[in-house]
């Protein structure tokens, strides 16, 4: 085989840091088993096909789409929240104009989703689904209720920790993240293998938000902080 | 670099709720956009031949010209301006999804050289707790054989990579991602 070297040409991105992502497979979470390769992977030098990617500067998004509580007639029910913080790459720059989805059960653990068979009832008001656009400094910002525990059936008493689904594009295809945003202090970190798949505990944290005062409102909703750091370019690149 | 990484996590079984109920993008070209136009049908299988019916896939691909819609290609898009290049959609429960788009360009690779036609493909799914990263290249297409990352693909393990023609409908092509196992699918560490 032959190796291809460096293109000056390309601003090439850092590389994955080793503890800070997942073991593909991880055998306490059951179905990783079956569903991740088991020849290793193939170094790809990158090409535009990779350092390019979706801007979505210009998707059209609401206001309702960043605020969960008023997406219908009614409030849902559960303790509301405010979520937000920066979406920035990995040299510390802010990712402007980026789409941030975001998706999550109830404030009773149960998902608006037709798979989701946990007896715990749906609210009519809460749909579960948010998007947005980061402003110029990388900031999003989301109005929600905080989602319940659920089980599922990985093993024998399983419980997911409370968690919301993040989406973000980044500005290249290869800075593409789909993670989970976890709630300080939770009791089930220890038995969830979603969660101690990743090897490096400091990493496992960077996945939990941070309680905040000041972007809580009084009388109104806790607010808490979780900042997103994507891959970044190995050097700036020149910005006419 | 200063900053940690955030971790990846897994999408889950209720990716569609955020990802793809409203913002699916199964029509990558729409029907003004100049190219080779062409139905690509997806089936996803795990390690056991069963299909994955919980899975989403997302393409980014250069235009026919073989630029890519972004600031970061400095290259005169053409008659290819309006067209995005990104397309996303869900598996269904058989494990298929399709697209509508147009064959891409050649874009440029390393040293000069021009890569072959390909989509770039990021597969999600419960059990998939960091996305996997693979391409899909064209079978017969004469620029596959002195493709750049092709090469890099120890030989019997192409096969893998290339979306093949129906014989019976023009225009429609078929690829399957083997995520384990047998003829498993080539992916790719970026």
């Amino acid at each position: 085989m032959k190796s291809i070297q460096k293109d000056p040409s390309i601003h090439a991105y850092h590389r994955q840091q080793p503890d800070a992502q997942p073991s593909r497979v991880y055998d306490p979470y059951r179905s990783t088993v079956t569903r991740n390769p088991s020849k290793p992977l193939i170094f790809l030098p990158h090409t535009l096909s990779e350092t390019t990617g979706p801007v979505y500067g210009h998707a059209p998004v609401s206001e309702t789409d960043s605020d969960l509580t008023r997406q219908h007639k009614g409030e849902p029910l559960g303790e509301r929240i405010i979520v937000t913080g920066r979406v920035l790459d990995d040299t510390g720059r802010p990712v402007p104009n980026t789409l941030v989805e975001i998706w999550q059960a109830n404030a009773a653990g149960r998902y608006q989703h037709q798979r989701d068979q946990h007896p715990a009832p749906l609210d009519p008001n809460f749909s579960g689904a948010g998007r947005v656009i980061t402003d110029e400094n990388g900031n999003y910002r989301f109005v929600s209720i905080k989602p319940g525990a659920y089980p599922w059936f990985n093993h024998y008493n399983a419980w997911r920790p409370a968690h919301i689904h993040f989406s973000v594009f980044g500005r290249a295809f290869l800075s593409r993240l789909i993670t989970q945003m976890y709630f300080p202090g939770d009791p089930l970190f220890a038995f969830d293998p979603i969660y101690q798949s990743i090897p490096d505990e400091k990493a496992r944290q960077r996945m939990i938000a941070k309680f905040d005062l000041e972007t809580t409102k009084p009388q109104w909703a806790l607010g808490y902080r979780f900042d997103i750091v994507l891959r970044g370019p190995e050097a700036t690149p020149f910005e006419p | 670099m200063n900053l940690e990484h955030t971790p990846s996590q897994t999408c889950g079984p209720y990716l569609h709720i955020g990802l793809t109920d409203k913002g699916s993008v199964m029509h990558i070209a729409s029907p003004g956009i100049q190219g080779e136009r062409l139905l690509l049908k997806c089936r996803v299988l795990d390690a056991d031949g069963v299909p994955i019916d919980d899975a989403m896939i997302e393409i980014w691909q250069a235009n026919a010209e073989g630029t890519y819609n972004h600031p970061a290609d400095s290259r005169d898009p053409g008659p290819g301006a309006a067209f995005h290049g990104f397309g996303r959609a869900a598996t269904d429960e058989s494990g298929n999804c399709e697209f509508e788009t147009i064959k891409p360009g050649r874009v440029p690779g390393p040293q000069s050289s021009l890569q072959a036609p390909h989509l770039n493909v990021l597969l999600f799914g419960r059990g998939i707790l960091l996305h996997l990263h693979t391409r899909i290249y064209f079978d017969g297409d004469p620029a596959n054989e002195a493709d750049p990352v092709l090469r890099l693909v120890p030989e019997e393990r192409r096969v893998t990579l290339f979306a093949h023609p129906d014989p019976e409908r023009p225009g429609t092509w078929h690829f399957e991602f083997r995520l384990r196992g047998e003829r498993e699918t080539v992916f790719f560490d970026v």
